[in-house]
């Protein structure tokens, strides 16, 4: 028998070494509180699907990462919320996307994992999917922060200025030091080799209605086997030409490669730098996050005490 | 330099070996009449994406496969359709979900692939996009087949039955012993190696309003890489879980097994008998067709002159 493991990230990207402390404290406060609520569960017996929900739950609630409440805008100023969550031992699954109104989605992607004949329910009809379960809904001012719709205007600008050719080519704008290509996700393994992940996001800042990422796809933002557990977080289009949640556990089962060496060579090869990362447990209460970019807002404990909050690498 | 190959399906399932001629002989027309285009395209030097994107929208105009026309009904008698793309040089591609009034699904999953930034739109989002492209879109009275009605009506007769205790346990109703989990797809490989794949698909019959199933999930119904390029059909949950298409090319990449063995492995992973089925090339002009259902509408051809139109499996 071997210890359980549990690994979070509240999403991967351009992290400035230099970010202020009014915005890196809170944050790291959320990962430690998350991992805390986390390990707690795993230590009285709860199952890693109900400890990676609820972890992903914490994270969804908490404005400063982007999902649920804090999720980035739309090119209209809106929310579309995506999840997915997926069992390692029975391979069940449950995803989501084009929520606006649902508090946790998650949750709703675990109600439809274990309430339907289905996968994956979308946009009008898993609203009403959430409804018709009394699933707590929210108006849209609930999700939208300031910092967010300061985002997307500065995105705007961005875009706008990129295609005046009369004025200097611009630097990308510096959105006060936040990742912008965030997401939220956990993984965890109990002491029975159990695996869970659940992945949940907000999508891309700016992005046009109706675009599906990664976040909400099985084999790319969210992936599980008897192998490992697997949650990615970066620029959806590399994660999904990759599908690089799965190619984690391929490169286990098919090469033989060990848990850390599966998870460096998913991210390597899954982009250029600044593109991704992800959390990953094996069944054998290993942890892993790698990730290519310059930051990465993670936490991870194991049952041998080790435990980790941290944003940049490790020096 | 080796030779060209394409594949190309029109579905998955239980197909009787006893269906009438009236409805096999239309269906096999329409696949030899399929393939011939795909033959000549590839013969007339057209690169694989092209190749597939024109062979796809055949069978989504052809009324009796399940995709465009000829669309199996969600539960409330609508249609909505999915499709995808993928490039296997570039590992771009494209997708889209959720749409009503577009009449050639896969033509817009190309467009998302080719004029976003993006790879997948689903929903209101996509429709808004293929109207602001000038996509050919109509009424969807011009997707719904009387055949199409009428299996919706028997689902729905079959779940009430089989709620209905008191009754004897029913069989599965005989829909006219089509493939009521179709789906049409078709890879192919050049002469240079670049390799492409396309999937589209109406669904599963008395659906869920918002349910997506693997056809547009990358690494699910489709996947394209280096290696092969690789088409799925059949129980979209069964195939989503397992990766299949992914998992042809992983199996290649990782375990160094042939296509053949690849596909015939993935197959026989990805669920029970009767669940899914897959067709696939090579970057070396290989072709493979597994299945483990009763049968799969299939075609295809090879450089050196080999051909095949078949339904069952060959005695």
């Amino acid at each position: 028998m071997v210890g359980w493991a549990i690994a979070l990230h509240g999403g991967g990207g351009d992290i400035p070494i230099d970010l202020p402390d009014e915005l890196r404290i809170p944050r790291e406060t959320a990962l430690r509180h998350c991992l805390d609520l986390g390990v707690s569960a795993l230590k009285s017996g709860k199952h890693p699907l109900d400890v990676t929900e609820l972890v992903v739950r914490e994270l969804e609630n908490h404005p400063y990462f982007n999902a649920g409440k804090g999720s980035v805008l739309t090119a209209q100023g809106t929310v579309e919320m995506e999840a997915s969550i997926m069992d390692g031992k029975t391979k069940r699954c449950g995803a989501v996307s084009g929520l606006t109104t649902v508090v946790n989605p998650v949750s709703l992607a675990r109600l439809v994992m274990e309430k339907t004949p289905h996968i994956y329910l979308a946009f009008d009809a898993a609203e009403a999917f959430a409804r018709a379960h009394g699933v707590e809904t929210a108006e849209s001012t609930y999700f939208i922060t300031p910092e967010n719709i300061a985002r997307l205007k500065q995105a705007k600008e961005f875009n706008r200025v990129q295609l005046d050719y009369t004025a200097p080519t611009p630097k990308e704008p510096e959105i006060r030091g936040d990742s912008q290509i965030g997401t939220v996700g956990c993984v965890a393994v109990d002491s029975a080799g159990n695996l869970a992940a659940a992945t949940s996001t907000g999508g891309y800042v700016n992005k046009m209605a109706g675009r599906i990422g990664d976040s909400p796809l099985i084999g790319a933002g969210t992936y599980a086997n008897h192998l490992c557990a697997v949650s990615a977080t970066g620029k959806g289009e590399y994660i999904i030409r990759a599908t690089m949640a799965r190619e984690v556990a391929a490169l286990m089962e098919y090469k033989g490669l060990s848990l850390s060496e599966a998870a460096a060579y998913a991210v390597e090869q899954s982009g250029p730098r600044g593109t991704c990362g992800l959390v990953a447990v094996s069944a054998n209460g290993e942890v892993a996050m790698p990730y290519n970019t310059n930051g990465m807002f993670r936490a991870c404990a194991t049952e041998d005490g080790f435990t980790e909050v941290a944003i940049w690498p490790k020096n």
